[in-house]
């Protein structure tokens, strides 16, 4: 009796444990959101959130604040990584699944994950070492000087990062399309490539679709490798070769000066705020198109 | 029964997955425009058997094939001939239907399309007639550019059925199309082996012995990996000779 | 006929471009920073601290970043896993019914998993200014652990949801309560799972630089207690780049070196015990649960189908 009390009492004990940490863990989102909200509150209760997003002058002493800079240089560093890793690892996705022998696929697995498994940083530092220098050479063919610290540099390094990344959901869903639908295909007399062309990419386009999504969340919000080669100037870049300044740089370069200008922490907490919303909402959509938008 | 041709010969056909022996000897010889059922409890070898005879079995490099497969005096499985031409010769029809990522239009003029016939009015009249043969023009005439996975189960296996039709294959192969099905669907696809079976060698693959006997002319029946007994339907029916033919028909006739 | 051919065969070569493309970049980096870091890697570096004038070129090493940086990883992937354990069984023992719950759960996770560890860094430092804390260890520990809990949960949650659900039925037949099934039975048949998705998170932990650069600070000194700041071998690399100096940019190459093993000894660990126990390392393969209702579907059938005609025959 007294035996059964006690099991029921730790019973009791460990599920309000585990359910307690389970709520907590599902407000953590609420709490990131409202957190950067707050925080970033007194920024916008100065300006009007279309002059923060759209205005170009960025003069932190002078209590003027606008990110357009930063955002057109995440948009652009972002847009030439997906435009590099996304034809790549399509094509890698469709060599791996459909062409090359499967033990080939075996050794390629722990390629993915360790290039998924290098830090950040380490990515910097390469792209300092040999890309930089790369683009600093390529921009003097076109006739232009350049310190090699640009967008493109940028867009590089953020492509090599997420090419793990994308790559590893695009061979799952290659790998998750029956055999069956091919086999049909084929038996139509379609050649091995017009199968895949006209049925498998077909049958894998939303999930084509939200790879790719995801990859631009996690490009948008990479920090520190891109940080390292891009350049850091705070203007508006008309080319690829121009150097950029977005916004997760713009936080981690300023954080020591965070503190003592209120306004300016509640700025950099307002551009934290930005990515949180922007990564949630690519993530959502890619999601969504995933789960809900299997059309055929 | 009268003398009938045969439509596929199998000679001596051996594979292996990997080191395990899946099918043992093989000979088989398959009569034109007829149904021919293949008969076995599951892991027996059919679908594999089946596979071999379009050559399917090409996509798995674990799966190594030896032994003759004649069709129409030429053995696919040496042949020089280019596969896609000898896949068009066989309609396939999957155990449960995989209609191709498209509108139901286009699951049919797919075929059509891949063959080099892309003119619109020629493709609307054969979706016309290949859906009409089917019996389902009725029931999707008016949404055409649907996608084809809204249809029913038993819809999309006739449209697959139909899809494998448009390449003017002289063989069907089918690997238990009616499993996934609810009875009344099941009845309409038999129905149509049996209409279609004046124009097609049909090959089906089955466990349901009651199928077998509804539709078949010519029964194989196997035993992990061997044919154990083959004839006409109604001698393997009614005077089975082996012993794990009987037991096999006794087991289930209940 | 002929161009059907040649363009597959355009495609093939660009497909096996790419792939090498992948492939190479692996090896270039690999190379890189074993070429650029091995020559002033020494024994020196590994077990010194810097001492004055480190950052001028002078002597000393990063034994403060290597074991700021294990302190750090260790205390944050302990925390987060006595967060994200309940959790994981808690949706797979208690939860194991809801599959709409499950999901909902799983898609919350997933989506935290997306949030960029810059967003926690920022947030951590909100929640170090609301308590009052100073830029510290413990600052770190707690801002790194929100990071890696949902990588976690997810990485045990995949394999949890592979224990099969018989194991658990039979459990409370036998008349165990719910927590007792939770951590006996199951937690027993995961172990090695759990390791290799601990192993994982660490990992991830100690190679992350954005979420730790407002919150652990940066020291010249091995930390004593919590509430110190922390050098961290990310943070070290990063410093030492932005050096003019040539020795100390040698120093970042060397660290960097540091970092990468380490983290490749981890992973090749977390490989081993998963290859051992014959587990699928989960980590980056977070889409199966969304995909294929369909396939699923198919599979029950086929198995049914299966026994089915075992039992006729």
């Amino acid at each position: 009796m007294n035996c059964s009390f006690y099991r029921s009492l730790r019973n009791n004990i460990s599920s309000a444990w585990m359910l307690s940490c389970l709520l907590f863990v599902m407000t953590i989102p609420l709490l990131i959101g409202i957190g950067l909200f707050l925080k970033s509150s007194l920024l916008l209760e100065n300006n009007s959130i279309l002059t923060l997003l759209f205005s170009k002058t960025w003069k932190p002493l002078n209590q003027n604040f606008g990110f357009y800079p930063f955002i057109i240089s995440s948009i652009w560093v972002t847009l030439t990584a997906i435009v590099i890793a996304a034809p790549i690892c399509l094509l890698t996705a469709i060599y791996l699944t459909q062409y090359s022998k499967k033990y080939f696929l075996k050794i390629m697995h722990p390629v993915i994950d360790i290039l998924a498994g290098i830090p950040s940083v380490v990515y910097g530092v390469c792209g300092v070492l040999i890309i930089v220098p790369f683009i600093s050479e390529i921009a003097t063919i076109f006739g232009k000087h350049s310190s090699g610290y640009t967008i493109l540099s940028g867009g590089i390094v953020l492509s090599i990062m997420i090419t793990p990344f994308i790559l590893n959901i695009l061979i799952e869903i290659f790998k998750n399309i029956p055999d069956e639908l091919q086999e049909a295909s084929l038996s139509l007399g379609a050649t091995k490539w017009e199968t895949i062309k006209f049925v498998l990419i077909k049958k894998a386009s939303p999930g084509i679709i939200s790879s790719i999504g995801l990859g631009i969340s996690r490009a948008f919000g990479e920090t520190m490798a891109v940080l390292m080669v891009v350049g850091n100037v705070a203007k508006i870049p008309n080319n690829v070769l121009d150097p950029g300044y977005p916004l997760p740089a713009l936080i981690a370069n300023n954080y020591g000066e965070m503190l003592s200008i209120p306004m300016y922490d509640s700025a950099l907490m307002f551009s934290a705020l930005i990515l949180f919303v922007v990564v949630l909402f690519f993530n959502i959509i890619s999601r969504l198109i995933i789960t809900k938008l299997e059309i055929y | 029964m009268k003398a009938t041709e045969t439509e596929i010969k199998i000679n001596n056909l051996n594979v292996f997955h990997g080191n395990h022996h899946t099918l043992k000897n093989i000979n088989i010889e398959i009569p034109k425009q007829k149904i021919t059922v293949i008969l076995g409890s599951s892991g027996c070898g059919k679908t594999t058997l089946l596979k071999c005879l379009n050559r399917l079995t090409d996509l798995y490099s674990n799966i190594k094939v030896k032994g003759e497969i004649i069709i129409n005096g030429e053995d696919i499985l040496h042949s020089k001939e280019d596969i896609t031409d000898i896949r068009r010769k066989m309609g396939l029809l999957s155990q449960m239907p995989y209609p191709l990522p498209m509108n139901i239009y286009n699951n049919i003029a797919y075929g059509l399309k891949i063959s080099g016939r892309n003119k619109k009015k020629y493709l609307n009249k054969r979706v016309e007639y290949y859906l009409k043969q089917i019996n389902l023009w009725e029931e999707v005439k008016d949404r055409l550019k649907d996608p084809a996975s809204s249809l029913s189960l038993g819809q999309q296996q006739r449209l697959c059925l139909a899809r494998g039709l448009t390449v003017d294959p002289d063989i069907i192969l089918a690997d238990e199309p009616t499993s996934a099905l609810d009875p009344v669907s099941s009845n309409a696809i038999e129905e149509l082996f049996l209409n279609l079976k004046q124009h097609y060698t049909t090959v089906l693959v089955t466990h349901t012995l009651r199928q077998a006997k509804r539709i078949a002319d010519y029964v194989v029946f196997m035993y992990l990996g061997e044919i154990i007994e083959q004839g006409p339907a109604d001698e393997f029916f009614n005077n089975p000779k082996m012993d794990k033919t009987k037991s096999y028909l006794g087991g289930t006739s209940n | 006929m002929m161009t059907k051919k040649t363009e597959e065969k355009i495609f093939k070569v660009l497909m096996i471009l790419s792939t090498s493309i992948i492939i190479c970049c692996l090896l270039l980096i690999m190379g890189t920073v074993l070429i650029k870091g091995l020559p002033t890697l020494s024994i020196e570096m590994l077990t010194e601290v810097p001492q004055g004038g480190y950052y001028f070129g002078k002597g000393g090493g990063i034994l403060n970043a290597i074991v700021g940086s294990l302190y750090l990883s260790l205390g944050a992937t302990f925390l987060a896993f006595l967060i994200a354990l309940p959790v994981s069984l808690y949706m797979n023992v208690y939860l194991i019914n809801k599959n709409k719950l499950l999901n909902l759960i799983r898609y919350l996770l997933d989506l935290l998993w997306g949030v960029p560890s810059i967003v926690y860094g920022a947030f951590g430092f909100i929640i170090m200014v609301y308590f009052g804390l100073r830029t510290s260890l413990l600052a770190g520990i707690i801002t790194v652990a929100l990071f890696i809990i949902p990588i976690m949960i997810r990485a045990m949650d995949e394999v949890f949801k592979t224990v099969p659900r018989g194991l658990i039925e039979a459990a409370f037949s036998l008349g165990s309560t719910k927590s007792e099934t939770a951590f006996k039975v199951f937690f027993k048949q995961v172990v090695p799972s759990v390791v290799t998705a601990v192993l994982l998170s660490f990992g991830r932990a100690i190679g992350d630089a954005a979420s730790i650069l407002f919150t652990a600070g940066y020291t010249d000194s091995i930390p004593t207690s919590l509430l110190e700041p922390t050098a961290t071998l990310p943070l070290a690399v990063f410093f030492q780049l932005s050096s003019p100096i040539p020795e100390v940019q040698n120093r970042a190459y060397a660290s960097a070196l540091v970092l990468i093993l380490i983290i490749l000894i981890i992973s090749v660990l977390a490989r081993i015990i998963a290859n051992k126990n014959n587990i699928k390392t989960v980590v980056n393969k977070r889409f199966i649960y969304y995909k294929n209702i369909r396939n699923n579907y198919n599979l029950s059938y086929k198995k049914r189908a299966k026994t089915k005609n075992k039992l006729k025959y």
